[in-house]
């Protein structure tokens, strides 16, 4: 159990450098919820039931989604944008 | 040093956290990175709270007088966990009318304010 | 400061750091050899003085309960913050006004779904609001509880989304019961507090009768508290949903005029 525990907290020391280094914040949402789920399954393997189930509903699937909605809104008010400067010109 | 090594991964994904917000270039990598700051925090209570041996504080199907893991620390981080994530969207719409109003994503180019 | 600069004294400050916090996580009891005394004290104790069988939610909602309730009031303003922030403008008004009176492209791609997967993605809603209300009412006797059963009933809506029936993801989304019962959570949960004063006992207090352990009506405030705050957490994750996707919704329904 602890070598298991040991093994899953190097890959998430790994996971979070690598995040940090992802430039483009779309492939950053894929990569944040890969994270999240190798938090469910650290809290899972450590006896934390309660916090694993947190962390599956809100680290894997309402963050990215939050994320993702935010970077929607964006593209759209962008789109929006160079669509009025088209019909302008 | 294989004594303390949840310690030292929480203090790693720290500054990998805060060396992500140093250096990013688009407004929501930042806040991302300050989310993986928050989650060293679960790291390091989850460390302080583990037995070797201990079994989940409930006991729905274990006696009461079993040996658990510690049930308080798991008590500060699920509610913590929820939090974030509001915290997180709070933030995003700030970034969002950021974007909105300033036209870019960039923390430096949105140095000064207009309008 | 350029860039080069500022991560130069930044590196500086995170050696300095690492160095010191490391020296520190040195004194520190070994790994996995708990040994505080106020864990296992509420381990042993728990079930007989509340006759809950989940410690951390008996911890969250009854020993600690002063602490969630600070914490489901920074949820509620972090959501009234996203819906002052995002509020729709008057500028965008008559943006929105002008564009609908051309005749705009269609905003999604042109891939749709097959009708069995919208079927069946359809069917899943309900059960996942079940499974949802299900975890938040058992929050005293399996893990689960308010926190995590409201998320789920929170992203249950996302799956008509998914299932291209946007006509009733904006109907439940932007009802404005939603905003009530936002309210409604949270302010319950303090006047479950104050309903202990009334009893003669501290705030937050446990003062319904504690029934039996393994029952759903069992372990007084606790079971009530976690469904209010399952209430709340839904519909404050369903706000700010809307809230996000206010503009796109609200082009897609000029479109299908």
């Amino acid at each position: 159990m602890m070598i298991l525990g040991s093994g899953l907290l190097a890959l998430i020391a790994v996971s979070a450098f690598v995040i940090v280094r992802t430039d483009d914040v779309t492939n950053q949402i894929i990569a944040l919820s890969f994270y999240g789920l190798l938090f469910a399954l650290m809290f899972f393997i450590f006896q934390a039931p309660d916090v694993a189930l947190s962390q599956v509903t809100v680290g894997a699937i309402a963050l990215p989604l939050m994320v993702m909605l935010a970077i929607t809104r964006m593209k759209h008010r962008e789109e929006l944008n160079k669509r009025k400067q088209e019909k302008s010109r | 040093m294989l004594d303390h090594y949840p310690y030292y991964v929480a203090a790693w994904i720290f500054l990998c956290g805060l060396y992500g917000i140093v250096r990013s270039r688009h407004l929501v990598h930042t806040v991302i990175s300050l989310a993986i700051l928050q989650t060293s925090t679960y790291v390091l209570l989850l460390a302080i709270g583990f037995r070797k041996g201990g079994y989940a504080p409930i006991f729905a199907d274990i006696s009461p007088g079993v040996v658990t893991v510690d049930p308080v620390v798991q008590a500060l981080m699920l509610t913590d966990v929820v939090v974030e994530v509001t915290v997180i969207a709070l933030l995003l719409a700030m970034v969002v009318k950021a974007y909105e109003q300033g036209g870019t994503t960039s923390p430096d180019d949105l140095r000064y304010m207009r309008g | 400061m350029t860039p080069k600069i500022r991560l130069l004294v930044f590196l500086i400050g995170a050696v300095g750091l690492g160095a010191v916090y490391c020296a520190g996580a040195r004194n520190m009891p070994p790994w996995a050899e708990y040994r505080g005394p106020y864990g296992d004290v509420i381990a042993s104790l728990a079930v007989f003085e509340r006759h809950a069988t989940d410690t951390v939610n008996a911890i969250t909602y009854d020993y600690r309960g002063f602490d969630t309730l600070g914490e489901e009031f920074i949820l509620f303003s972090a959501v009234t913050g996203v819906m002052l922030l995002l509020r729709p403008e008057k500028a965008e008004q008559k943006n929105r006004n002008e564009e609908s009176n051309e005749n705009p492209q269609p905003f999604q791609d042109a891939a749709a779904l097959s009708e069995t997967v919208q079927v069946f993605t359809t069917a899943l809603f309900g059960f996942s609001v079940l499974f949802g209300v299900y975890i938040a009412a058992h929050g005293q006797l399996t893990p689960g509880g308010g926190f995590q059963g409201g998320v789920i009933i929170a992203a249950a809506p996302m799956l008509l989304y998914i299932a291209e029936n946007t006509d009733a993801f904006r109907r439940i989304v932007s009802h404005p019961i939603v905003e009530f019962f936002e309210g409604f959570g949270a302010s319950l949960y303090a006047l479950i507090g104050f309903l202990a004063l009334l009893a003669g006992a501290p705030f937050l207090t446990n003062v319904l009768p504690l029934g039996q352990t393994g029952d759903v009506f069992s372990s007084g405030t606790i079971g009530l508290i976690s469904t209010c705050v399952g209430v709340e957490v839904a519909a404050a994750f369903i706000l700010v949903t809307y809230e996000y996707l206010r503009e796109i919704l609200s082009r897609e329904r000029d479109q299908e005029r």
